[in-house]
């Protein structure tokens, strides 16, 4: 498990656009987080990362924001469904095993339906500071686990 | 002669099927989520099954021509949304338009679904005067748009972030007050003092017409959070419920009326779910009022999604002769002028 901070908006974006960068087809990130943790935040900076120009924007009530950058990524959020077996009627699995990558918000809502290598992130709002985020980065899988490995050190590296 | 159209709607939420003559005559307009035409299926169906637009969609067709009194062979043209929205959702909508445009032979029509809301104002004053300026503000949409003439558009701004629309359920469910949560803070806004707290309004770059909904509804569940910490200080949800929608109709009603003004339109439209804000229809109507401009919008039906508008707007391209060919297919993130078919 690798823990992050990050002081803003601004670094958290930045933190996506990491993460951005080392995702590839079929990759699945499960955001949980509550309500103005930053998740949408996050999720811009990871489209760009993956070099995506729209603006991205909230997928609560749309349920999925589909962009086209270096790789397909599909923007998912979980916020409205009133149970998990509503991700079925969603085709979720042209999405988790598509030729793009998913990011998932409110993924704890579909814990069940999420494949078993993935990237779990949890975001938390810190009591002392409003504007502090903590991440806590957990792979599943070689290929995860290999990923937050760079992850680190390409943080570290632009620390 | 008279133009019959059967509009389809499955672009989020609901299925709808609605038949429109002339483009304002409503002969009929169901919503699947406002008729108890689940009982067809026995049973309850849950939130947000609604998406079950395969299940819906010909009970939803049929209903709407029963209610206009006519058959399939009384339609002149079949109009559908083919975006933006859910790909899964949309190509049902699609798949039926198709199906009977080829089976009857009739002309199609591919409407963008945010084309539509601005089309529901076409139901009530089909003639706005030009150029006119439209706010769409529902829950998935928070768009300005400046249209100099019909089939084209030019969108001033939107969300960066979240919809207004979003940012009001979200703040609902914050105070616990369930959903939907526009109509809900709406009503209990009435009776809170909307200056109780003070709201940050983010108005971004000077003369930008874009909005930014998110950092509203962090400070609001910061403003929770704090009083909860400070050990159950009291909260009132009216007064927070009153500055909350203070804040966002500030926003909104000040850029429309900055964009009014710049490109010197003759009136204003509102669109979407949120449309139906009772403060936000006040004080764009008094502000717009001011300056000579009068303030058009749909009664509350035609607000939510619904197919009524997209047969309206239809009409018009039916008129350009501006029609769809049978390869039409979903497009999640269509554009607004910008057709692709």
């Amino acid at each position: 498990m690798l823990t992050l901070y990050t002081q803003s908006a601004g670094e958290t974006e930045r933190l996506g656009e990491v993460i951005g960068g080392l995702l590839q087809p079929g990759d699945v990130v499960a955001l949980n987080g509550d309500l103005g943790a930053g998740k949408t935040c996050l999720a811009r900076g990871v489209a760009r990362g993956l070099g995506v120009r729209d603006r991205v924007t909230s997928p609560t009530f749309t349920l999925i924001n589909e962009y086209n950058g270096m790789i397909p990524l599909y923007h998912m959020d979980m916020y409205r469904l009133g149970s998990p077996e509503e991700l079925e009627d969603l085709g979720y699995e042209e999405y988790f095993f598509g030729p793009g990558a998913t990011l998932l918000e409110w993924a704890g809502q579909v814990e069940q339906y999420l494949p078993r290598r993935r990237l779990d992130i949890f975001i938390t709002k810190l009591p002392d500071d409003e504007e502090k985020r903590k991440f806590e980065l957990v792979p599943h899988g070689e290929r995860f686990e290999q990923m937050v490995k760079e992850l680190t050190r390409r943080v570290r590296a632009g620390n | 002669m008279s133009i019959v159209i059967l509009g389809i709607e499955t672009s989020c939420d609901e299925t709808s099927a609605a038949v429109v003559v002339d483009g304002v005559t409503i002969k009929s307009n169901v919503i699947s989520s406002q008729v108890d035409i689940h009982r067809k299926f026995g049973g309850v169906v849950p939130e947000i099954a609604s998406r079950k637009h395969l299940e819906m969609i010909n009970a939803v067709i049929r209903e709407a021509l029963d209610r206009a009194e006519i058959d399939f062979k009384d339609l002149d043209a079949v109009a559908v949304t083919y975006g933006p929205g859910l790909v899964g959702a949309l190509l049902v909508g699609v798949a039926a338009a198709k199906a009977i445009a080829y089976g009857l032979d009739l002309p199609l029509l591919g409407v963008n679904h945010i084309e539509g809301h601005i089309f529901a104002n076409m139901l009530v004053e089909s003639e706005p005067g030009l150029p006119v300026l439209c706010l769409i503000v529902s829950g998935g949409h928070t768009d300005l748009v400046l249209i100099r003439e019909f089939g084209r558009y030019e969108l001033l701004g939107s969300t960066r972030d979240d919809a207004a629309g979003e940012a009001f359920d979200k703040v609902a469910r914050v105070l616990g007050l369930g959903y939907p949560g526009g109509p809900l803070i709406d009503k209990l806004a009435a009776c809170g003092n909307k200056d109780a707290i003070p709201l940050p309004r983010a108005y971004l770059e000077e003369g930008s017409f874009d909005f930014s909904f998110s950092g509203l509804k962090t400070a609001v569940i910061n403003y929770i959070h704090r009083a909860v910490q400070k050990g159950g200080e009291h909260i009132n949800k009216a007064d927070v419920a009153a500055s909350f929608r203070q804040a966002i109709v500030d926003v909104l009603a000040d850029k429309t009326m900055l964009a009014a003004r710049r490109y010197a339109t003759k009136n204003i439209m509102l669109a979407g779910g949120v449309a139906a804000n009772t403060l936000l229809r006040e004080q764009l109507s008094r502000r717009a009022s001011e300056e000579g401009l009068r303030l058009i919008y749909p009664p509350p039906v035609l607000c939510t999604d619904n197919a009524a508008m997209i047969a309206c707007a239809a009409y018009y391209k039916y008129l350009r002769q501006d029609f769809a060919p049978l390869t039409l297919n979903a497009v999640p993130n269509l554009r607004l002028g910008r057709d692709c078919y």
